[in-house]
This record gives C-alpha cells, sequence and structure tokens, in this order.
C-alpha cells in the first residue's frame, strides 16, 4: 500500500466525518433498518431461527449498499473540482486516489458493521459461530465491502453529478431483497429463485448467515468470495480506463 | 552555455472530439519562458489558454509539438515534470470540508514530506499568506480570496521550480486581485518560474514580463507588455460621434467600443498629421464627430487590434466585457 493512498484514506476519512448529513445518514440508517426488520417485518417472517440472527447478514449488506453511494459521490465531486488535476500534478495516480476512496469507505462500512452487531446483540442477536467463523465471516464482509465500493468508485466516475452518482444507491442496495437476506427464497414465486438464490449477493448472505450460526457452508464461501474479487477486478479495470479518460 | 529555458514549446496542436464535431483548441503554439520570469498567457475564453496549461502541466498530451519544462520532456518524462512544477486551476484545489492547515499538511504529505517537516511546511506557508488566524477553521468558512491564498500556498508546498497558474484571479474581488499580484511577484523575486493564464490585460500588464496573446488557438503575438503596445499604435483617438448611425458606420475602424456614450477608439500614431487625415476620412462632411480625445495606447487596444473580429461588434455587452 503506498504511502499516498494511506494520506488520501485519511483526507476522505475527515471528509465523511464532517459530511454532517451523511454522517447522521450513516448512523441512522443501520440502527432504523435493523429495528424496522426485526419489529415490523420479524414477527411475520418464519425463518427457524430468532429473525435478528436471520438479518443480520442482510442489514449488513443494506448499509454496505448505502455506504457505496457516498463513495461513489465522493469520487464524483472530486472530478467536479480541481484537486484531482493538482494531485496528478503531484505526481499522484488514480490509483491512490481511488484506492484512498475505497478505503475511507471500507472504514466507514466497518464502522456501521459494528454499530449493527451492537445493535443485533442488544436486541438478542446470539450467533453461535466459532472464533475462525467470526474472522471468515468478517473476511467475507470486508471483500463484500471493498468489491461494491470499487464498483461505487467506477460508477462515480462515470456519473455527471454527485445526485446520479447517489442514485446508484438505490440498485446496490436494491439487491439483497431478491436474496435469502431477508426471507427464505423458497417462500418467493418460482421464476424469482432461480435469480435470488444465484444473483452475487446470494452466496454472500448465504456464507455469511453459515459462518455466524456456526453451520456448514460447503463451498459457499468460495462462491461469495469468487463474485466479490469479479465484481472487484472488472470494477477495477473499469475505473482506471474511466478516469485516465475523464482527466485526459 | 546558454541557460535553459524553464518552458520551451514548439508546434503545440491540440484538437478535442473527432469528425464534424472536432474543435481545434491549440493550432501550432510556439513558447520560451527564461527561467526566473513570469510569462503571462492572455487571450479571451475558449483561446486555449487552459489546454495549453494542461499539456505543459502533463495533464493532457498535445497531438503533436513538443514541450519541455523545467528541462524534461512532458510526454516522455511526465514524473520529472511533475517533480517539477506545481498547478493551481481555475477551480479552487483545496477541500472545503478540511481546515487550512490539513489541507496544506496533506498536500505537503503527498508531496513526500514527513509528518514532521508537512507540518512545519504547513506552519509557515499559511503564515506566509496570512491564514494563520484562519488555520484550524474549516475552508468552506473562508473568502474567496482565502481560499485563493490557500490555494496557491498548496501548490508551493514541494517548492517548485515551474508554477502554472490558470487564471488565478478569476471571480476575486479587486482587493484580493491586488493581494494575488503581491504573492506572484514576490515568488518571482524568489527564483520561481510563473506561467500564468489571464483574461485580464491589467494583470499581465502588471505582472508578467512578457505577453503571449492568443487566440483561438495560436498565438497572435508576443513580447513585453511596453513592445506589444508599440507594435499596434502608440496611441487611441476616442471619438464622441453624433448618433447612432455614425456609430455604427465607424465601428469597423475602432478598436474601443462605447456605445453609450456613442464612443469609439481608432488607433493612430498621434501625430497631428495622422489624427488630422483620420478625421478626414472617417468624417469627410465634418457632421459625424462631436469631440476627440487623444490617449496612449493600452494594452485593452492592443488586445482588441489583435484579436477583433473583423466584423462590427454592435453588441454593446460584448465590446464592454472586452474594454472592461
Amino acid at each position: 500500500m503506498s504511502a499516498d493512498a494511506l494520506t488520501l484514506t485519511g483526507r476522505s476519512i475527515r471528509l465523511s466525518r464532517r459530511n454532517i448529513d451523511a454522517l447522521i445518514t450513516a448512523i441512522a440508517l443501520p440502527v432504523i433498518l435493523l429495528l424496522v426488520f426485526v419489529y415490523f417485518f420479524g414477527g411475520a417472517i418464519n425463518t427457524g431461527t430468532e429473525y435478528v440472527t436471520y438479518v443480520v447478514p442482510g442489514v449488513l449488506l443494506l448499509c454496505a449498499g448505502f455506504g457505496s453511494a457516498n463513495t461513489a459521490m465522493a469520487v464524483t465531486e472530486d472530478l467536479k473540482g480541481g484537486i484531482i488535476d493538482r494531485f496528478r500534478s503531484m505526481d499522484i495516480g488514480g490509483t491512490a486516489i481511488l484506492t484512498g476512496h475505497v478505503l475511507a469507505s471500507t472504514a466507514r462500512n466497518l464502522a456501521a458493521t459494528s454499530l449493527v452487531f451492537a445493535l443485533a446483540f442488544a436486541i438478542g442477536f446470539r450467533p453461535g459461530a466459532s472464533a475462525a467463523g467470526w474472522f471468515a465471516a468478517l473476511g467475507i464482509l470486508i471483500a463484500y465491502i471493498l468489491a461494491i465500493s470499487w464498483l461505487a468508485a467506477a460508477v462515480g466516475l462515470i456519473a455527471k453529478s454527485p445526485e446520479a452518482a447517489g442514485g446508484f444507491s438505490f440498485f446496490v442496495s436494491f439487491l439483497p431483497y431478491p436474496s435469502p437476506a431477508f426471507v427464505p427464497t423458497d417462500t418467493m414465486p418460482s421464476w424469482l429463485q432461480g435469480f435470488a438464490e444465484h444473483q452475487p449477493v446470494a452466496p454472500v448472505i448465504t456464507s455469511l448467515r453459515g459462518l455466524l450460526l456456526g453451520e456448514s457452508i460447503g463451498h459457499t464461501a468460495w462462491v461469495a468470495l469468487a463474485w466479490c474479487a469479479g465484481i472487484a477486478t472488472v470494477s477495477i479495470l473499469i475505473a482506471a480506463a474511466l478516469f485516465s479518460r475523464r482527466t485526459d | 552555455m546558454p541557460e535553459q529555458p524553464a518552458i520551451a514549446a514548439t508546434g503545440l496542436r491540440k484538437t478535442y472530439g473527432s469528425g464534424a464535431r472536432a474543435v481545434e483548441v491549440l493550432r501550432g503554439v510556439d513558447l520560451t519562458v527564461p527561467p526566473g520570469t513570469v510569462h503571462a498567457l492572455l487571450g479571451p475564453n475558449g483561446a486555449g489558454k487552459t489546454t495549453a496549461v494542461r499539456i505543459l502541466a502533463t495533464l493532457t498530451t498535445a497531438d503533436a509539438g513538443t514541450a519541455q519544462v523545467a528541462g524534461h520532456d512532458v510526454r516522455t518524462e511526465r514524473t520529472a515534470v511533475r517533480r517539477a512544477i506545481s498547478l493551481t486551476g481555475q477551480f479552487a484545489a483545496v477541500d472545503e470540508r478540511q481546515t487550512g492547515a490539513e489541507n496544506l499538511r496533506m498536500m505537503a504529505r503527498l508531496a513526500r514530506h514527513s509528518r514532521a517537516s508537512a507540518r512545519d511546511r504547513a506552519h509557515h506557508l499559511l503564515e506566509r499568506f496570512e491564514l494563520s488566524h484562519a488555520a484550524d477553521r474549516l475552508v468552506a468558512t473562508y473568502s474567496g480570496g482565502m481560499r485563493r491564498r490557500l490555494d496557491l500556498a498548496a501548490s508551493l508546498v514541494g517548492d517548485p521550480d515551474v508554477i502554472f497558474l490558470d487564471e488565478p484571479t478569476t471571480g476575486l474581488d479587486p482587493r484580493s486581485r491586488r493581494e494575488l499580484w503581491s504573492v506572484v511577484r514576490e515568488l518571482a523575486v524568489q527564483g520561481t518560474t510563473v506561467f500564468l493564464t489571464t483574461q485580464y490585460l491589467e494583470e499581465a500588464d502588471r505582472l508578467a514580463d512578457r505577453i503571449g496573446v492568443l487566440h483561438t488557438g495560436r498565438l497572435v503575438a508576443e513580447g513585453t507588455a511596453q513592445s506589444l503596445k508599440s507594435t499596434v499604435a502608440d496611441h487611441r483617438l476616442d471619438l464622441v460621434l453624433h448618433d447612432r448611425a455614425d456609430y455604427l458606420r465607424l465601428t469597423p475602424h475602432a478598436v474601443h467600443h462605447a456605445p453609450d456614450t456613442l464612443t469609439l477608439g481608432i488607433p493612430t500614431d498621434g501625430t497631428a498629421r495622422h489624427v488630422r487625415a483620420l478625421l478626414d476620412e472617417l468624417d469627410p462632411d465634418g457632421t459625424a464627430v462631436e469631440r476627440f480625445s487623444l490617449h496612449t495606447a493600452t494594452l485593452d487596444d492592443v488586445f482588441l487590434a489583435l484579436t477583433g473580429t473583423p466584423t462590427p461588434r454592435p453588441e454593446p455587452k460584448e465590446a464592454a466585457a472586452h474594454v472592461r
């Protein structure tokens, strides 16, 4: 990791800490989402386990989706101003700039994750994971956050305005819904089940939940990691190409 | 051995877009800037100033031509050029949601200063640019002038040999503009080469050792403010005309237009013979010109004479914008 990327990560974190609107959303959203799912919908959904235990991975991914919108907006905002030209004239490349945004995004998301876990524990979340299970779950979650943060960075380079970049959150945040994140897929219409069980979010949810509950998950974790690696790789390639085009 | 120029460019060309939409922004620009001097690229919006700066600062590549900055080729030795330069663009390149000190510390870190030396550097620059009192305030609370000063301070963290300033005072009030001018002059005194673009003739006149006048992608004139003024005409004859019809009829001859007062400025060498001949030629019946006055030419006149379109400009707004 280059020192420049770390300096720029610090910058992004400072900037997002002072973006009061985004900060309030970032804190309120995980709390509200968790409470809404557990207390509003949870009672009606039969998952075979305590609903809070079932739903935590889904809420984590929802938060990551919303969090990535901030990343896309931050990238677009940078492009709008003169700071990217300044960085480039100092020989700081796109890699360091975008890595800074992605790492800051990861840090923000991990903060939201801690918040979700803390609240979940307070309202009855009782996972049965071993230390290794926790470790693996965290690893998959970070892989997912990195993947959609890079995706968000690429979107931020495509978008013409921060608002347009923010619209991206709709799509990414929506993805966990048609998946096993909130309800078992066998309650969905059959035409949807195929998508719900195989879209990129599904293996992430399934393996997170399995690992947290201490269940055997077979090779699902590898499928999840493969999706994350694929999304990240494609996004990085797109971002690199877009960065040189947008800044020429 | 002759001193190597800080900036040397030959035949720079750049076209944006392609096919019918192609816009040729630079059409063969040559530049030579000796080290330690201030060079101004003067031109209206769309003349190609920013593109020229971006090419010299390695941010974009020219379609044709070569350029060396601080002795390094902008195409093949980008990194070496970037180590030697700094760029302050038209849009402030500082973060509003960081304090002045944080912005400078960050830039210093990116310019490869250690943590301690970055703090030191930030402190000194804030002092030098009279921003110490606002060091720990968010830039969002700064005035336009303070922001530009911080921006300029940020461009100095790496001790550049060559500084590019793209329209450094656009949008500033007159006081902030004068403050910035004194900073730029100070830089030049310390031996830094400054390459700036501007739409303001006064700015070029006040700051630059040499001025290049850029118009639709071509350098139409180059020299000191003094020599530019003398290339066109030493003097300007201002005619106050009888009515609007006379004004419109004579407007193609003029380099200075003030439609509100029906005044046109015509270039002349200032001799009685030439002024008399001009009056006879423009106003043979002796009815069109009410009064006249003679002025020493300003850079405005030079600029308009060099870049003004041959067609009359009945648009008072446009004329006013050029004349200031």
